[in-house]
């Protein structure tokens, strides 16, 4: 079984699995609000492949990650 | 020097090949591992192999642009941008899927079918999530028995096609044993889950997220509730790189689709740009076989004109920008519709709009220009060439 | 229908078309608009079928004001007063976002045209206001530090052209995929056989005016601009460094200068090039990397920034950097309206008002002599 981390999630910290993407662990804690769409909508990932830029969230500090591309580190700063 | 961009099955299978021939060969990929999204997290043995072979592999390398005169790629890779010389290049780009928009398909918890697949590959558990999966082809039944495997409850999967068509692809079937074999497999694991031809996700509701579904055969609708839906309409070619260095000699394009059909591809390119084209003999007929069985997919999973009438004025088709399909109808063209609506303008540059307003409009896609996928702009400075 | 009925009245049986105006760019637009407010029936072709689709597409969308000259400093600040007045009627889409422009001083050197621009301006009457080293880094935090100051023109703005464009172009005839090739006295020839009769003609094609009008003295210039993702904060005024008006007014040689805009969407506008002598409308990566470069030597935090499209375009320019408004000298009844180079959108408004009262013989405010089409230009180069 792989090892967990520690991620920090729009401030709360959550235990993650390491490995993963940052998309499948926010979706693993149940955050389907990944980003806000231009006119306000809630969204999460579409594509799971790095192509319909939905699952965007910001990691320490730099916006427009691609959360299904980025594997989470530890001590990672993830804003939705 | 052989770059061959893509590490999924055409593009494993040309680097080994041309390594076979003697070849120096270096791959490419923006995922983070080989295997590309059909052999996402699998073994198998062309993965063995090419892990085993030291063949030069750049991970998360977005190709950002190349130039078929200079005959270089520009990549942009977490340690920053490279630039690859290449004497012959082997794209082997792939496939994403495609799209249609329906009322609610922006809603969490809506995704693509291999989408899904790619998520829970990557480690997302699906136990006990009740899943409805629609659109076409045999990608879904792929898709519900991978994650029926892992603990999701699938409700149903819609399949567009009639049945008709349906029979005639098992006629197909029979003639290729490998592939019934596999079928018959599929059919093991989704026992359980019903498939019903004829029929469509027409929308999805919930608040904030996905609550239900709302489906079509003939006359009937009903609705499901489900935690997520996983929709696909099939395959759409990544082309993008392809197309801006056309009329390149230097150039081989191999592989998108059909699994059996990519496999072969990348091997007849790995010998033929290698130098050996006359190993590539034996393949020829095989490669012939499985362009049939494709064609014969593409027959049978053809897309219905009702699902042209999905959208509502208000459904959004360009994700990024918020463009809604009534808007979208006053416009001539896509590079129209693109100018005055901001349609296609966000940073997946249409990768999913575009493929879903060819299907509704009947638009062409636009022009390409560099960057071919969103860059950090310090990587379209000038970079040292390799 | 006969032969005879379908050369003419192609578009509007029955009616007679006063202006035709050739070309739905944003200088078409707005000749349309004005000539159809005065009463004119007018019809607006394009050989595209898209409302500002060429150089209006491709331009900045900076209404700026400037001062190369006497001539090019009226027709901008008269414009400017234009678009401030039809600002409140534009639309959500064509994106009116009233930021201000910053003329950036690199060295003390620039700062003396700072200081000159800022005494003409004021002058003048135009609202300017000088910033030192520490007020310019405030005003614009991603700016490179140790830069001498500058100089914020208030009331500059910037729009999104097409939608400027097909806002003009509201409730006025539009024939979309008409390739004009041939312009007299009394109307047009279509590629496709066809000839529309018109009262006038009024020539509003940017570079494309040479086919029509061999001896016009316009030659394309080529730019290339890049956009980003949306980074709402990261720039407040569009910004333009001195060295521009170096890059900008040599006719010679390719150059770039650090020209960088706001949208309102919170995207960057990352300009600019000028290159003469090519009509290849591919993104050069050799252009694109040197203008980044300009832009980074400014703004280091560009680098980080997500690039997501690059394009180009061709300004129409001139010898002495004017347009030329006015009657067609070899031809009755046409008139030119083009060679705006940069500022085809800034200057679009003045552009058409100034023709308008021409045509109609009103008054108009400012003099439309530096521009007519028939002033002598010094040897060109």
């Amino acid at each position: 079984m792989a090892e967990c981390i520690v991620i920090r999630v729009n401030g709360h910290a959550i235990s993650v699995r390491d490995g993963i993407t940052v998309a499948v662990a926010l979706l693993q804690a149940d955050e389907l609000h990944f980003r806000t769409s231009v006119t306000g909508e809630p969204r999460a990932p579409l594509c799971g492949m790095g192509i319909c830029f939905e699952c965007r969230v910001t990691i320490n500090g730099h916006t427009h990650a691609r959360s299904c591309q980025i594997l989470v580190r530890e001590g990672m700063q993830v804003v939705t | 020097m052989i770059v061959v961009v893509g590490a999924g099955p055409a593009g494993i299978a040309a680097a080994l090949r041309a390594q076979e021939c003697g070849a120096r060969v270096t791959v490419v990929d923006d995922n983070p591992a080989p295997g590309g999204q059909i052999w996402r997290g699998d073994s198998n043995v062309w993965l063995t192999r090419f892990r085993a072979s030291g063949i030069p592999f750049i991970a998360s390398a977005r190709v950002i642009t190349g130039d078929a005169q200079a005959q270089t790629l520009l990549v942009e890779t977490p340690e920053g941008a490279r630039k690859l010389t290449w004497d012959k290049l082997i794209i082997a780009a792939g496939s994403r899927e495609l799209f249609l928009p329906f009322p609610g398909w922006t809603l969490p918890g809506v995704f693509g079918a291999g989408g899904l697949q790619a998520l829970a590959k990557s480690g997302l558990s699906v136990a006990d999530k009740t899943v409805v999966i629609g659109g076409t082809g045999p990608l879904l039944l792929a898709v519900a028995a991978y994650l029926r495997q892992h603990g999701a409850h699938v409700k149903l999967i819609a399949e567009q096609a009639s049945p008709a068509g349906l029979a005639g692809f098992a006629k197909e079937l029979l003639r290729n044993p490998n592939k019934l074999l596999q079928g018959v497999a599929l059919a093991r694991h989704i026992a359980g889950s019903p498939y019903v031809t004829n029929c469509w996700i027409e929308s999805a509701t919930g608040q904030g997220r996905l609550e239900a579904v709302t489906l079509r055969q003939g006359r009937r609708t009903w609705t499901e509730r489900c935690d997520f839906a996983a929709i696909g309409y099939g395959l759409v070619p990544d082309n993008e790189l392809a197309t801006f260095l056309m009329n390149s000699p230097n150039v081989v394009i191999a592989g998108t689709g059909e699994l059996n059909l990519a496999i072969l591809e990348g091997e007849i390119a790995g010998f033929t740009v290698a130098g050996y084209p006359e190993r590539a003999l034996g393949l020829y007929g095989k490669r012939e076989k499985a362009h049939r069985f494709a064609t014969a997919l593409q027959h049978t999973f053809a897309l219905r004109h009702e699902l042209k009438s999905l959208p509502r004025p208000d459904t959004i088709v360009c994700r990024c920008e918020d463009v809604t399909f009534g808007l979208l109808c006053e416009f001539p063209n896509s590079r129209a519709a693109k100018l005055h609506t901001r349609c296609g303008m966000g940073p997946c540059q249409g990768r999913i709009c575009g493929p879903a307003a060819e299907f509704l409009f009947g638009w062409n896609p636009g022009s390409l220009r560099p960057p071919l996928f969103p860059a950090k702009i310090g990587s379209l400075m000038p970079a040292t060439t390799e | 229908m006969d032969a005879q009925d379908h050369q003419y009245n192609i578009a509007l049986p029955g009616t007679t078309i006063d202006a035709l105006i050739v070309g739905a760019g944003i200088v078409g637009a707005a000749c349309a608009r004005e000539l159809s407010l005065a009463g004119l029936k007018v019809t607006v072709c394009d050989e595209s079928d898209v409302i500002g689709g060429g150089a209006t597409a491709a331009g900045m969308g900076h209404l700026a004001v400037m001062d190369d000259s006497e001539a090019q400093f009226a027709l901008t600040s008269y414009s400017q007063t234009l678009w401030h007045e039809l600002s409140p009627q534009l639309p959500a889409e064509a994106e009116y976002l009233p930021c201000g422009s910053l003329w950036v001083a690199a060295d003390a050197e620039e700062m003396e045209e700072v200081n000159r621009k800022f005494r003409f301006y004021s002058a003048r009457a135009i609202r300017v206001e000088l910033l030192d080293e520490q007020q310019i880094a405030e005003a614009e935090p991603n700016l490179r530090p140790g830069l001498s100051g500058g100089l914020l023109m208030c009331a500059a703005s910037v729009c999104y052209p097409p939608c400027a464009a097909a806002f003009l172009m509201k409730r006025i005839t539009f024939l979309p995929g008409r390739r004009v090739i041939a312009v007299s006295s009394d109307g047009v020839d279509f590629a496709d056989g066809t000839r529309l009769a018109a009262g006038l003609t009024i020539l509003a094609t940017g570079t494309e005016i040479t086919r029509l009008v061999p001896n016009a003295p316009v030659y394309p210039r080529k730019g290339h601009l890049l956009i980003t993702d949306r980074y709402p904060g990261f720039l407040n005024h569009q910004l333009i460094e001195l060295g521009y008006l170096k890059s900008a007014h040599s006719t010679e040689s390719d150059s770039v200068a650090f020209n960088v805009q706001p949208r309102q969407t919170g995207q960057i506008l990352i300009g600019s090039s000028r290159q003469y002598g090519t009509e290849d409308p591919a993104t050069e990566s050799h252009m694109l990397s040197r203008m980044l470069a300009r832009a980074v030597e400014y703004m280091p935090g560009l680098t980080e920034l997500s690039a997501i499209r690059t394009w180009t375009g061709f300004r129409a320019a001139t010898p002495d950097k004017l347009p030329l408004i006015g009657p067609c000298e070899s031809l009755n009844n046409v008139y030119l309206a083009t060679g705006h180079e940069g500022l085809g959108i800034a200057t679009s408004l003045a552009t058409a008002r100034l023709l308008a009262d021409h045509i109609l013989g009103r008054a108009s405010a400012i003099s439309l002599e530096p521009y007519l089409p028939g002033r002598r230009f010094a040897a060109h180069g």
